[in-house]
């Protein structure tokens, strides 16, 4: 594609900022500066893609991808903060959701420990467990507060954490799950996937688009429904005392 | 653990419990087995809190609570909130039919229970065996009150503990209840802690009384005498329905 080509497609956002400016949506501002940002952020990865890739030893990858889901701990961590240890349940849940889809894919060979395919496949498999794991933390703290008259009632029959919390664990799971499944659902019907788009555009041949579109789905699957069922399970223990009492944190008003 | 040479169920030794304020402050009170007692205060006085503390719902901040002689922190607490039942105020029921919630207890344990001993529940709790296959969503605060009743009675508890169970129900409604909660007392011989903050219920009652004002016992003994023979001030102005709820106020 040729610079200016790049340079015309821009003028839809100028567009866009034309309408909202004619029709006083204030707007603009932030078009600009998001599609600014989102302009420096891809050239400054496509540098970083440049070193990135050329890195051979699997350790160093290994790292890389290790530092990615740190951050993305983090980040996810932040939606659970009323959760003790939320970072620490983030960031195992997304581990976990990584390296073994990671271990499946290679065992079943379809990557290679190659920079070319575990950064940019770490980066989707990462970033949806990053999504699951912040939805299932926020989902799991918002429905046990929905739900504590409820769970406070098993509890007073006698009911452990895991039997008392299982309603508000199932709502969580699958309210993080949403998103994965309706993608799967939906996929070929309401929207062409980002890989198969880019596949065909650069000529590869539809069915064997199809075929990588269908592994990386496979693998978002099972990153996202690792990532959420052990977030869920590691952080609904962290909600109880050793009393098998709800803490406090958890209200209906939250 | 014997007092005055009886052997006593429940033995709750100078409780306290310190939230951001002291909810409970050196409460002590005994229960016989087969005995009736009712909590008796105004709203914030504690009472609910005290009835969470005994089923381990709250953690006590200093005190002791021996149930037939053991320290209820040496009993798992599963087994605890088994033997002692808590009713409260609103129950939430589990979504459902009526016999998904009266099973629940013993299923949590691992059990279930036979749709004859089921219907018997309900029947014991004043409610037809029709009811069984019921939503729950679709009965009246009146049934849900009995369902709840009857849930915990599956536990088959040695002590029961009732949360203000008629503060939601009409006047009507309030007797049949507490007609109910009389006729299972004298049926099962269960021992019963009552809360309310309306005296008359107290009165109606006329059982051994535990008046909890701020966190504190005002006084204890039977309703009626110490409406007689009180000289407590505190007391004076409960009695005379000048007390004011310690709740926090709305904005």
């Amino acid at each position: 594609m040729a610079s200016e080509s790049l340079l015309m497609s821009y003028g839809l956002v100028v567009g866009a900022i034309l309408i909202s400016l004619l029709n006083q949506l204030k707007m603009e501002r932030e078009m600009f500066s998001s599609s600014l940002r989102a302009t420096v952020q891809l050239i400054v990865m496509g540098f970083v893609l440049e070193v990135v890739l050329a890195i051979k030893e699997p350790l160093y990858l290994f790292l890389i991808l290790l530092f990615m889901c740190a951050v993305a701990g983090i980040i996810s961590g932040k939606r659970g903060k009323e959760i003790p240890h939320s970072y620490w349940i983030a960031f195992a849940g997304i581990f976990l959701g990584s390296v073994v889809t990671f271990g499946v894919l290679y065992a079943a060979g379809v990557i290679q420990p190659e920079a070319q395919y575990a950064i940019p496949l770490g980066g989707m498999i990462i970033g949806n467990s990053m999504k699951a794991s912040s939805l299932s933390l926020n989902r799991l703290i918002g429905e046990l507060g929905h739900q504590r008259a409820r769970i406070e009632t098993l509890l007073a029959l006698g009911a452990s954490s895991r039997q008392a919390a299982l309603g508000a664990v199932r709502q969580a799971v699958g309210a993080a799950m949403i998103p994965t499944v309706d993608t799967m659902k939906t996929v070929g019907l309401v929207h062409f996937p980002g890989i198969m788009t880019g596949f065909i555009i650069a000529g590869g041949s539809p069915m064997t688009a199809v075929k990588f579109q269908l592994a990386i789905m496979y693998m978002v699957a099972g990153a996202t429904g690792i990532t959420c069922l052990t977030v869920t399970l590691l952080a609904y223990r962290q909600c109880f005392s050793r009393d098998l009492q709800l803490i406090e944190k958890f209200s209906p008003t939250h | 653990m014997f007092i005055g040479g009886c052997l006593k169920m429940l033995t709750v030794e100078n409780i306290s419990l310190v939230k951001e304020k002291h909810i409970l402050k050196n409460v002590s009170f005994e229960l016989a087995r087969g005995e009736i007692l009712v909590l008796l205060g105004p709203s914030g006085a504690g009472k609910t809190s005290l009835l969470r503390c005994l089923n381990r719902l709250d953690s006590l901040d200093s005190g002791n609570v021996f149930l037939d002689g053991t320290d209820t922190r040496a009993l798992p607490v599963t087994e605890l909130r088994r033997r002692i039942g808590l009713i409260f105020q609103a129950p939430a029921l589990i979504p459902g039919t009526v016999k998904k919630n009266v099973c629940a207890g013993p299923r949590l344990a691992g059990r279930d229970i036979s749709d004859e001993a089921c219907r018997s529940l309900l029947s014991q709790v004043g409610l037809k065996s029709e009811y069984c296959g019921r939503n729950v969503e679709i009965l009246s605060l009146g049934e849900r009150q009995r369902v709840a009743l009857a849930q915990v009675l599956a536990n088959e508890p040695d002590i029961l503990l009732l949360d203000e169970p008629t503060s939601a129900l009409d006047p009507t409604a309030t007797l049949v209840v507490e007609a109910l909660i009389q006729s299972l007392h004298n049926k099962l011989n269960t021992a019963m802690v009552l809360v309310t903050h309306n005296l008359e219920q107290a009165k109606r009652f006329n059982a051994h009384t535990l008046v909890l004002a701020d966190g504190e016992v005002l006084a204890e003994g039977n309703i009626r005498k110490l409406m007689e023979s009180n000289t407590n001030p505190k007391l004076m102005q409960f009695f005379e329905g000048r007390m004011e709820s310690n709740e926090p106020k709305g904005p």
